[in-house]
């Protein structure tokens, strides 16, 4: 008999204990959906989602007119992931050609960034390498989109424009005075990824990217050309260490030309020395000189210490202060006021100066901004030096008077002439474009302006300012020749500054410009001489520009009538040739 | 009462369902779409800011003075070319 063999107990034994472990299952599956979801569905997420960032344009930096003069535009930087790249080591050489860097640079550079997931290799490439080099097909070699910076005007407003670094953050100049306001917010999206790193699909937006603000700066790009060509062809031409000019607008206290030599092009920054990259006009000071002489006047006809007509004695053309003597280059004998600004003598301005009471000629300076920030904001920018009137001497008071003893930025010294433009009233100078006109502040009074102004006229017309001159304009400027401090102290013989500070037209100034040479070594270094004729040409085609009609019609005139007679003698049809 | 109650909710649970899939289905589809043209807006801006830096580079002040004077042969007119009309 077969006994028959009973498997009730294992078989129940072996049905609980399934029962029991898909009731454990279904036990942990449950805890995990109902407790650790959120976990959970994250780490499902990392293997395919990711987080990609949207890089922010900078704003544009334009001129008055929306010319641009810094712009943003998107480049690829080349760049790979080290892990994978090692193992197709055989395309090496094929990528190295490509970048014409050497195989032990390519080799060396990844060898010590193997732990890194990333790195960009080279950055900011042109276009068709980047074609280049994706044809090649590397494992492991990708693209990734940048910005780059670029400014179309180069080295004519790289001074005033700057530059930024290769991250698109500002390093001079405006770029850097305005980073906040021109700089953009990147924003971010999640994307789905596949193995290989490829963007399958985009899933949402998580922050859209804020673009920049632009910013319209005050020049005028067509000036700012014009004033950075005559203003290069002048250094060269005396072969002077540097040079500046400021071109304002008196009406609004625009900057509508800064311009300085030596300079540089700031797409292209290699090779170059740290002193191209300042912004002369606004960061280096030097002492006016004579240029300083047409405040003396205002100051002590504001204070009534002489008037229009009186008469001062120059003879002989010299004059000893305590232990210095000023000197003339001649002696010009009596001058009244007017002459003595067109003469540019220092004695008369001497005796004019120390008969003044010194807190008068340093209230006059100090209102006129010297010694003080011109509130454009520009980083760097020199406030000058000028000494309270508590701590002088007498010789002080006549240094002060033509020009020594204080010191100046270009674009100082071109706000203090608004004040003679204006009939009195100074404004703020302003490097941005401003909506609208500020209101000014009178530092003299109207008569004293262009009883001073009227004196300046003269400067150019018979005076030292005369090749200031511009045919069908009336100019009014004062030229300034100045030593420049020697090294051991005292000044120097043969070491100047040449300056020419004016406006045109003299009726109604539009414009004031200053232009600073420093130390012309052509033999040449009279102010008159080296900065005059660059006004004169700067401001022949600003003024053709900018429509201002001329003042002084009567020289242009004759041409005129003689031609239209002809044509009547002729007895031709009022046609006017073309 | 539930007798009609009941299967109304179903219906409408049903219903909702549906019209949750095919918002998510729209959603998607229209943002896939907002991204298609936002890339068309980027790829305009960039195009944009290089033909402004183009016309930029070949309006240089320097560069269309040096062709006006050696290649169209032209000058600045003189003083005495310049007709003043007066009135």
């Amino acid at each position: 008999m077969v006994r028959r063999l009973s498997f009730d107990g294992r078989r129940r034994f072996v049905v609980s204990a399934f029962v029991v472990g898909a009731a454990l299952l279904v036990w942990r599956a449950v805890y995990l959906q109902l407790t650790e979801t959120d976990v959970l569905q994250g780490h499902g997420a990392d293997r395919y989602l990711r987080t990609v960032e949207l890089p922010a344009h900078r704003g544009t930096i334009t001129d008055r007119h929306n010319e641009p003069l810094a712009v943003s535009t998107p480049v690829s930087s080349v760049g790979v992931i080290p892990s994978k790249l090692t193992q197709v080591r055989g395309r090496w050489p094929a990528l190295a050609r490509a970048l014409g860097i050497s195989g032990q640079e390519l080799s060396a550079f990844v060898q010590s960034r193997l732990e890194r997931r990333f790195v960009l290799l080279r950055r900011h490439v042109p276009p068709e390498l980047a074609e280049e080099v994706m044809r090649l097909d590397i494992d492991g070699v990708e693209l990734r989109q940048e910005v780059h910076r670029y400014y179309p005007a180069g080295e004519v407003t790289a001074h005033c424009v700057g530059f930024t670094d290769i991250d698109d953050n500002g390093q001079e100049g405006i770029e850097l005075a305005y980073d906040e306001h021109l700089r953009g917010v990147s924003g971010s999206k999640r994307v789905i990824q596949d193995l290989n790193g490829h963007v399958v699909e985009n899933v949402e937006s998580v922050r859209a990217p804020q673009p920049g603000r632009d910013l319209a700066l005050s020049i005028d790009k067509r000036i700012q050309y014009v004033a950075y060509r005559e203003l290069k062809a002048a250094v060269r031409e005396h072969q002077a260490r540097a040079g500046s000019m400021v071109v304002l607008d008196t009406q609004t206290g625009e900057v509508l030309a800064a311009v300085n030599q030596p300079s540089y092009n700031p797409n292209n920054r290699k090779q170059l020395r740290a002193g191209y990259f300042r912004n002369r006009a606004l960061t280096d000071t030097f002492e006016p000189g004579s240029t300083i002489k047409p405040f003396t006047i205002a100051s002590a006809l504001e204070s009534g210490a002489i008037g229009v007509k009186t008469m001062i004695d120059t003879g002989p053309g010299t004059l000893r202060v305590g232990r210095h003597t000023v000197r003339d280059l001649h002696d010009y004998g009596l001058l009244d006021a007017t002459g003595i600004i067109s003469k540019s003598s220092n004695v008369g301005i001497t005796k004019i100066a120390i008969s003044l009471e010194p807190g008068q000629l340093w209230g006059m300076l100090a209102g006129l901004g010297f010694g003080a920030a011109t509130g454009s904001g520009f980083p760097g920018e020199a406030v000058g030096r000028l000494q309270h009137y508590a701590a002088w001497r007498t010789i002080d008071n006549a240094t002060l008077g033509f020009g020594y003893g204080l010191s100046v930025t270009a674009l100082q010294l071109a706000s203090a002439y608004l004040a003679f433009a204006n009939d009195g009233m100074v404004l703020p100078v302003s490097l941005t474009r401003l909506p609208e006109r500020h209101t000014g502040r009178r530092v003299m009074s109207r008569s004293s302006a262009q009883t001073v102004r009227g004196m300046l006229e003269a400067a150019v017309r018979q005076g030292t300012g005369a090749l200031a001159r511009i045919t069908g304009y009336r100019v009014a400027g004062k030229t300034g020749t100045v030593h420049k401090l020697a090294r051991g102290g005292g000044y120097a013989e043969d070491r100047y500054v040449s300056l020419f500070a004016g406006m045109i037209p003299a009726s109604q100034p539009r414009l004031i410009a200053v232009t600073m040479i420093d130390e012309p070594a052509r033999g040449e270094h009279f102010g008159g001489q080296v900065a005059a004729p660059v006004f004169a040409r700067v401001m022949r085609d600003a003024t053709r520009l900018l429509d201002i009609p001329p003042d002084d019609i009567a020289p242009l005139l004759p041409q005129n009538e003689q031609f239209l007679t002809r044509v009547h003698t002729a007895d031709l049809p009022p046609v006017i040739r073309p | 009462m539930t007798r009609i109650l009941c299967p109304l909710l179903v219906g409408l649970v049903v219903i909702t369902s549906l019209a949750i899939t095919l918002t998510r289905h729209q959603s998607r589809k229209l943002f896939v779409e907002l991204q298609a043209l936002e890339q068309r807006h980027d790829a305009m801006n960039d195009e944009w800011g290089r033909l402004q830096l183009e016309q930029a580079t070949l309006g240089t002040h320097g560069r269309i003075e040096e062709r006006a004077r050696s290649a169209l042969n032209m000058t600045m007119p003189s003083v005495t070319d310049v007709i003043i009309v007066t009135d």
